[in-house]
């Protein structure tokens, strides 16, 4: 019989996106049941990706890979009754996530006060941009701009060039780590101290949070860096450094001194290494475009998988540059299973990630793939909330659950 | 209010920052965590700065300062048999060890999950490497750029044929650490059901494999389609970008067209400007993020360079359009939203000016994010916890340093 760690505990996830359904996902791979509250009105975009070109929700491959493990259930919650069920579920469940813009679950009626007024102990977590409350409050954007107001992006770039950004949603992504941590605190909590609470994740905040070293030296000597392209302040040797094929890459990077002679001898002892100007640490950091250029020279008559085994030999860090299908082949990825197939009643099989975090005695696992819309809607409203068979008609002629 | 991880313990044997950021968000909500350094040397990120005044100091590195406040500090090697025993003593009544030794080293020096387990069944021991405890690359070696390269993280940021772009600074590093804390807390949670500890194997690479770049996966199965670097934009109907305005940048993402119709009316002066509605080009917005986006980068330039980011971020406001500035570090730490929500915190050494650090990533409403006690000096807490905890005479402490145990 698995044990897992978060089995018994019931979840109401509001998440639409990247934010609150990432948080929620690793809850229900390790055990939560995550019941995701969704509306024909508004489907969750993530349904229909740039991957889906057939247009029918239950066919992107990237909301399966987000929502497996989760219960779906269809609601619509500008109807009065459909926020009345929601009631009621929130009285026999333990967690609400959401992640709308702030104000957007009080118009449901639906905000942490309400809540509290039905169940003293329920724990609400909400995904705010950049917080509910100060001069930005009103700011509604996604989560790819929430870098560049963090001040990430202006630091992704080639050293001194323009500003290229993450060109991702980092920010939510961090967020969602963030979050489940913070709903395990409260849970743990509540068990201690029978008390549920209102946590918050202003995403700008947990991203932030994440990049003290530019912080502090802001603070300290109003420092400003620009772009920086794959500059080290601690590496001369820290780059991506092409390798014989198109756009094959190896990362490089040398801390100490003994790592820079294995690399030395690693290549082949060449008689540009022994010049004055990299002798030492500061030299090689000062020339380190030139010596990047040598560098490249040695790196583009091998692959980025031969260079990773001749210099991990002699103890220097190297690693290719690995995209989708590198990591789908790549040997270790394999043995390490980080990827697996799971069955979907609409697309067959979907790969998808595995779970984080290994644990030896209570290890996640995916239990059952991302659902069809409204697919649990009779276990929700009949068996949890005792609504007969007759009830649940009803209420879909009506567009309630919907 | 209650600290929600009181009576928790935690013996942290790891540096740098993955190991030790999962040990700072423990201590911030309550767990007694307790850091152990090699004699003499210390943590590493002793020696990163920043400093006030630009000046190295052991205790005044910011950045071991911002993680490893309200931790207590001992020294030990834990190479030696001596120190070893002392860490087994030490892991009796702890809840959680987090270390970082490479596998190899684990073994060689018994401190493997298999002996620990012995010394303490109920022990939760978080081991944090770059590559994982299995595998073919589990004994290589990875600093943040390398980890992010092989995780695929690199590979789509920058410019097509030029080399991949590393995050900046560590963010692998924290995202590594925020995983293991979220691990802790699922053994913790485990413990109550199944009554005892259990090894949880962390790997840095996959915090981005698995994590952060593991969904496009389903998408490569599916449709073979692969992600690439494309530069300061990303594929998606027109706009997905960063361009240039007036002394900065803009991020500027409109899934949404009526988005961005709002701003071709701030553009246009409350129309759209004739140069687009006019052109066939553009009217499907994902060809032209296809196949016109250097031409509308281009035809946007003029308005763009004409204003601050600033100036437009508040038309946008104003228009409901969710474009945002790129704002540099110092528009960061100045910023009066972040300022007015008392979001950063300060680091004051004695005698040295107070300099911000960043604030918890979490507010909680009822679990108190506490830092109040300084970051340890090295070896700071070794007699309490040696001599008061362990009962070692004060004259043993000095011959255990004598013998660098401690």
């Amino acid at each position: 019989m698995t044990t897992y760690p978060l089995e018994g505990y019931r979840i109401i996830d509001f998440g639409w996106a990247a934010a609150a359904p990432r948080a929620t996902c690793l809850l229900a791979d390790m055990g939560a049941e995550v019941i995701k509250v969704e509306t024909q009105k508004r489907l969750d975009p993530v349904r229909f990706g740039p991957d889906n070109l057939t247009r029918d929700p239950e066919k992107d491959p990237l909301f399966h890979s987000i929502n497996r493990n989760k219960l779906s259930i269809l609601l619509d919650l500008t109807h009065p009754q459909g926020v009345e069920l929601i009631k009621k579920l929130v009285k026999i469940s333990d967690v609400v996530v959401e992640n709308f813009s702030p104000g957007v679950m009080k118009r449901f009626g639906l905000d942490y006060d309400e809540l509290k007024g039905i169940k003293p102990e329920i724990i609400m977590i909400s995904f705010p941009g950049v917080g509910r409350e100060g001069p930005l409050a009103d700011v509604v954007t996604y989560g790819p701009s929430l870098a560049g107001l963090a001040g990430l992006d202006s630091m992704v770039g080639y050293e001194d060039e323009r500003v290229l950004g993450m060109q991702q949603a980092y920010a939510d992504i961090n967020a969602a780590l963030h979050g489940a941590f913070a709903i395990q605190i409260a849970l743990y909590h509540r068990e201690t101290y029978a008390e549920g609470q209102h946590i918050e994740i202003p995403q700008i905040e947990a991203l932030l949070s994440t990049m003290p070293e530019p912080v502090m030296a802001n603070s300290i000597t109003g420092s400003i860096p620009g772009t920086i392209g794959n500059r080290s302040n601690l590496m001369a040797v820290h780059n991506n450094y092409p390798c014989m094929g198109t756009d094959k890459w190896v990362s490089i990077a040398l801390l100490t001194e003994q790592e820079w002679k294995a690399f030395c001898k690693a290549i082949g002892s060449p008689s540009w290494t022994k010049t004055d100007s990299y002798a030492d640490g500061y030299r090689r950091w000062v020339n380190r475009k030139e010596l990047d250029r040598r560098i490249s020279e040695w790196t583009m008559t091998k692959t980025p998988s031969e260079v990773m085994e001749i210099l991990q030999k002699v103890g220097v860090a190297a690693t290719p540059c690995e995209d989708t299908e590198d990591r789908f082949l790549d040997p270790h990825f394999q043995e390490r299973q980080i990827l697996i197939d799971v069955e979907h009643p609409s697309t067959g099989v979907d790969w998808v990630p595995n779970v984080i975090c290994r644990l030896s005695e209570t290890p996640g696992a995916i239990r059952r793939p991302a659902p069809r819309l409204g697919e649990h809607n009779d276990y929700v409203f009949g068996e949890l909330l005792g609504l007969t068979k007759e009830e649940i008609e009803r209420l879909i002629e009506n567009k309630i659950i919907f | 209010m209650h600290k929600t991880l009181e009576g928790i313990k935690v013996i942290e044997l790891a540096q740098h920052i993955s190991g030790p950021y999962a040990g700072m968000l423990l201590s911030g909500l309550g767990a007694q965590v307790t850091k152990v350094e090699e004699p003499g040397v210390g943590d590493i990120s002793r020696r990163c700065g920043p400093f006030p005044d630009n000046k190295p100091h052991p205790d005044r590195s910011g950045l071991f300062i911002y993680l490893n406040r309200n931790k207590q500090g001992i020294t030990l090697d834990v190479r030696k048999p001596t120190g070893r025993q002392i860490l087994l003593d030490l892991l009796k009544d702890a809840h959680v060890l987090l270390e970082d030794l490479p596998p190899k080293v684990a073994r060689k020096l018994k401190l493997d999950y298999g002996h620990l387990k012995k010394a303490n069944p109920q022990l939760i021991v978080v081991s944090v490497t770059p590559f994982g405890q299995t595998g073919p690359y589990r004994d290589y070696k990875a600093y943040a750029i390398n980890a992010s390269a092989i995780g695929g993280m690199s590979s789509i940021i920058g410019e097509p044929k030029r080399e991949p772009l590393t995050p900046p600074f560590s963010l692998g590093h924290f995202q590594t650490g925020i995983i293991a804390a979220n691990a802790i807390m699922f053994a913790l949670m485990a413990r109550k059901r199944i009554g005892k500890g259990q090894h949880i194997d962390i790997s840095e690479a996959e915090s981005w494999a698995i994590f952060h770049t593991g969904n496009v996966v389903s998408s490569f199965v599916y449709s073979g389609r692969k992600r690439t670097r494309t530069g300061h934009r990303t594929p998606s109907p027109y706009p997905y970008t960063i361009l240039p305005c007036k002394e900065g940048y803009l991020s500027m993402i409109a899934l949404r067209g009526s988005e961005w119709k709002r701003f071709l009316e701030i553009v246009g002066n409350g129309n759209v400007p004739e140069w687009y509605s006019s052109d066939e080009r553009f009217q499907d917005r994902l060809k032209a993020g296809q196949q016109y986006a250097d031409i509308l980068d281009n035809l946007l330039a003029p308005w763009l360079m004409s204003h601050t980011k600033e100036e437009i971020f508040t038309r946008c406001r104003e228009e409901h359009v969710p474009f945002t500035p790129v704002r540099n570090m110092d528009e960061v730490v100045h910023c009066e939203h972040l300022n007015q929500r008392g979001y950063f915190e300060e680091i004051e050494y004695p005698g040295e000016k107070k300099f911000k650090c960043p604030g918890p990533p979490i507010r909680f409403s009822r679990s108190p994010w506490q830092m109040d006690k300084p970051a340890p000096s090295l070896s700071e807490h070794n007699d309490k916890v040696y001599c008061e905890g362990l009962g070692y005479s004060k004259e043993q402490l000095v011959q255990l340093r004598n013998m660098d145990v401690i």
